[in-house]
């Protein structure tokens, strides 16, 4: 009998504890992201919440939720009530207005520089001392390199490094179609795990030490250097890369429905204000505002950047072409 | 306490040790032993130890304002919860389905007991899948649930919902061999002397099974603690909000947060030693009658 009452003592504590979430539950945002942004939004979300405060006098709490960046926009797709998205990849967002029919279709169009605040691009992570001499591209397709590389089926980021590496080896002097499969190719037969996000491949690299190379996310890559010790850890920017716009967007479906359009509007509109663009490249992301960038340009290497819409089109044939069930990476895949 | 009574195994033992035909070399005793226990302490001790000793890496301080965090607590908070509405309910049905199963006779019995069993066979990751299907924005219910403002997936509903399918089997699994072993004899015995069925319930079977029916409690609270798989893919992972324990620790290990991350795996593993401890007291206190005639004073934990 005893076992009844510590169970409905339980009972009446959660609830209390639930019903005390749900009266705070009006001043909420909820900024369903990917993996890599976990830091730089912890720093965000508390500005903005001071900002907002000052601006119109309302607390406003911003929770969190971070994971791959397909599986975050699949699980907007089935009904987690995202305020907004902040994805690693335009794709993603469109696979939310087409398949869950929750914003519109021309929503990159509603903020400026494609609705991408702060760039990134694709660099390598190499162990102290540079052992296997990586300097571009091409030392990741030789034998007896191992590269880390997360899954681009179910990984922002991993896409980004394969479209980083296929669109290196196109516009090398003899570079074709044919020769950047073949060198893509190669490039995955030297990768010995596949983690489902970014985060799961850096700590596979970093933590369990498996790998010369990891491809990652450029924050991503200074960010682990700075957390885990930059005196084991060396950042190798390539010859050229990919310029990586990691898109935002309010989830009108679920604002309008909630009320809340005003604040998650200005939340994400404050991303682009000096105080936003500053956070960000704090964390390591490359501002897009000329005069903060010109702050945190002597923290970035200068690397050529190509964008996905010059070498393939746009997301939506990269995706199709490369990704797709069927397409050039499960062909890939299946020949290892 | 238990050293007083010698209870019926170390008798047995003693008898097998006595008598030359049974009696093994010492050597083989030995080898067999130390083979137990190197593996024991290679795949048990070692790895749990491990979560302590990381734990507690950079102090106390930093461990308790791990557990202190608000986001720690609140995790601990929903999975308290998520324990507190998943087990009662599989112990109502699985007192049901045990009587029922052992005690009469009815068509489809032999399917509903392997239906029990569906939840051990099924992934888990399937189990929170299923739930996705069905009550997610494209899935079956999904626009009614929408329309009507009920959240299930995403939220506290979900997490219970694929909590309840994984620990389904466990309080049903403990009871059904013990009620069958004890037959119907009791029973038919309390209604032929006029008891009716619930009086025979409550005074009968019920007593007759109270130990395997904590036992199964136990097991079934331990694993809806602990699951991860199921509720991984229901929650959202909203931090907050929709992280119990295990998905915490997932979390804070991929902030490179190691401490505060076995910080919280360590509370997961205390709470796993302290279910064997109460499991063990059971079964110690479940084997007393035998030995000491009647059941009495005190529950034990």
């Amino acid at each position: 009998m005893k076992i009844i009452h510590l169970t409905r003592t339980l009972l009446v504590l959660a609830l209390t504890v639930g019903a005390s979430s749900a009266t705070l539950a009006q001043a909420t945002l909820l900024n369903v992201s990917y993996d890599p942004t976990r830091e730089l939004y912890q720093d965000f979300n508390a500005a903005f919440a001071k900002y907002w405060k000052d601006q119109s006098g309302e607390t406003v709490t911003i929770q969190q939720s971070h994971g791959g960046s397909g599986k975050q926009a699949r699980s907007v797709i089935d009904g987690l009530e995202a305020d907004v998205v902040t994805l690693a990849l335009a794709y993603d967002i469109d696979a939310i207005a087409e398949k869950g029919k929750l914003i519109p279709q021309d929503w990159q169009k509603r903020l400026p520089n494609n609705s991408s605040p702060y760039t990134s691009t694709i660099v390598f992570l190499v162990r102290k001392g540079n052992p296997k001499g990586i300097k571009d591209w091409d030392d990741l397709v030789k034998p007896g390199v191992s590269v880390v590389t997360p899954n681009p089926k179910t990984s922002g980021g991993a896409r980004w490094n394969y479209l980083a590496a296929w669109g290196y080896a196109l516009k090398k002097p003899d570079g074709d179609e044919a020769k950047a499969r073949e060198f893509v190719g190669r490039l995955y037969k030297n990768v010995p795990v596949l983690d489902s996000g970014a985060r799961g491949s850096t700590t596979t690299f970093v933590e369990r030490g498996i790998g010369d190379v990891l491809i990652a996310w450029e924050n991503e890559a200074y960010l682990a250097r700075k957390e885990l010790g930059p005196d084991q850890f060396e950042i190798v920017t390539p010859s050229l890369s990919i310029l990586a716009e990691p898109p935002v967007t309010v989830v009108d479906r679920v604002v309008d429905k909630k009320g809340a359009r005003k604040v998650a509007e200005a939340y994400l509109e404050y991303l682009y204000s000096p105080e936003g663009q500053n956070i960000a490249g704090k964390n390591f992301y490359r501002p897009r505002d000329p005069q903060i960038a010109a702050q945190y340009a002597g923290r970035f290497a200068k690397v050529t950047l190509f964008t996905i819409d010059e070498v393939f089109g746009g997301w939506q044939k990269a995706q199709k072409t490369h990704f797709d069930d069927g397409g050039v990476y499960d062909q890939i895949a299946v020949q290892h | 306490m238990g050293a007083a009574v010698a209870t019926p195994w170390t008798a047995r033992a003693r008898r097998f040790e006595e008598n030359v035909a049974t009696r093994e070399p010492a050597w083989v005793k030995g080898v067999l032993i130390t083979i137990a226990l190197a593996f024991f302490g290679l795949f048990l001790l070692l790895p749990l130890m491990t979560v302590f000793a990381e734990a507690f890496r950079k102090g106390w301080q930093v461990y308790f304002a791990a557990l202190v965090e608000p986001d720690a607590l609140s995790a601990i908070a929903l999975t308290l919860l998520v324990a507190a509405i998943a087990v009662p309910l599989n112990l109502v049905f699985g007192v049901a389905a045990a009587w029922a199963i052992a005690k009469f006779d009815f068509r489809g019995k032999q399917l509903l007991t392997t239906l029990i069993d569906l939840p051990f066979s099924v992934s888990p990751v399937i189990a929170g899948l299923m739930f996705v299907l069905l009550f997610g924005m494209q899935g079956w219910f999904g626009p009614w649930l929408m329309a009507h403002d009920v959240k299930i997936i995403f939220a506290v509903p979900g997490l219970v919902l694929a909590t309840i399918f994984v620990t389904f089997p466990f309080v049903a699994r403990e009871l059904i061999p013990l009620m069958e072993a004890q037959g119907r004899e009791e029973e038919e015995a309390a209604i032929v002397l006029g008891a009716s069925g619930w009086q025979t319930f409550w005074r009968v079977t019920l007593p007759n099974v109270k130990w395997g029916l904590l036992y199964g409690v136990i097991l079934c609270n331990a694993r809806a603690m602990g699951e991860f798989g199921a509720v991984s893919v229901v929650s959202g992972h909203i931090r907050g909000r929709t992280n119990t324990l295990p998905l915490q620790v997932e979390i804070l290990y991929n902030e490179y947060n190691f401490a505060a991350a076995f910080a919280v795996a360590s509370l997961l593993a205390l709470l796993a030693l302290l279910t064997l401890v109460i499991k063990s007291l059971v079964e110690w206190r479940g084997r007393q009658p035998l030995n000491a005639g009647e059941e009495s004073q005190g529950v034990p934990a």
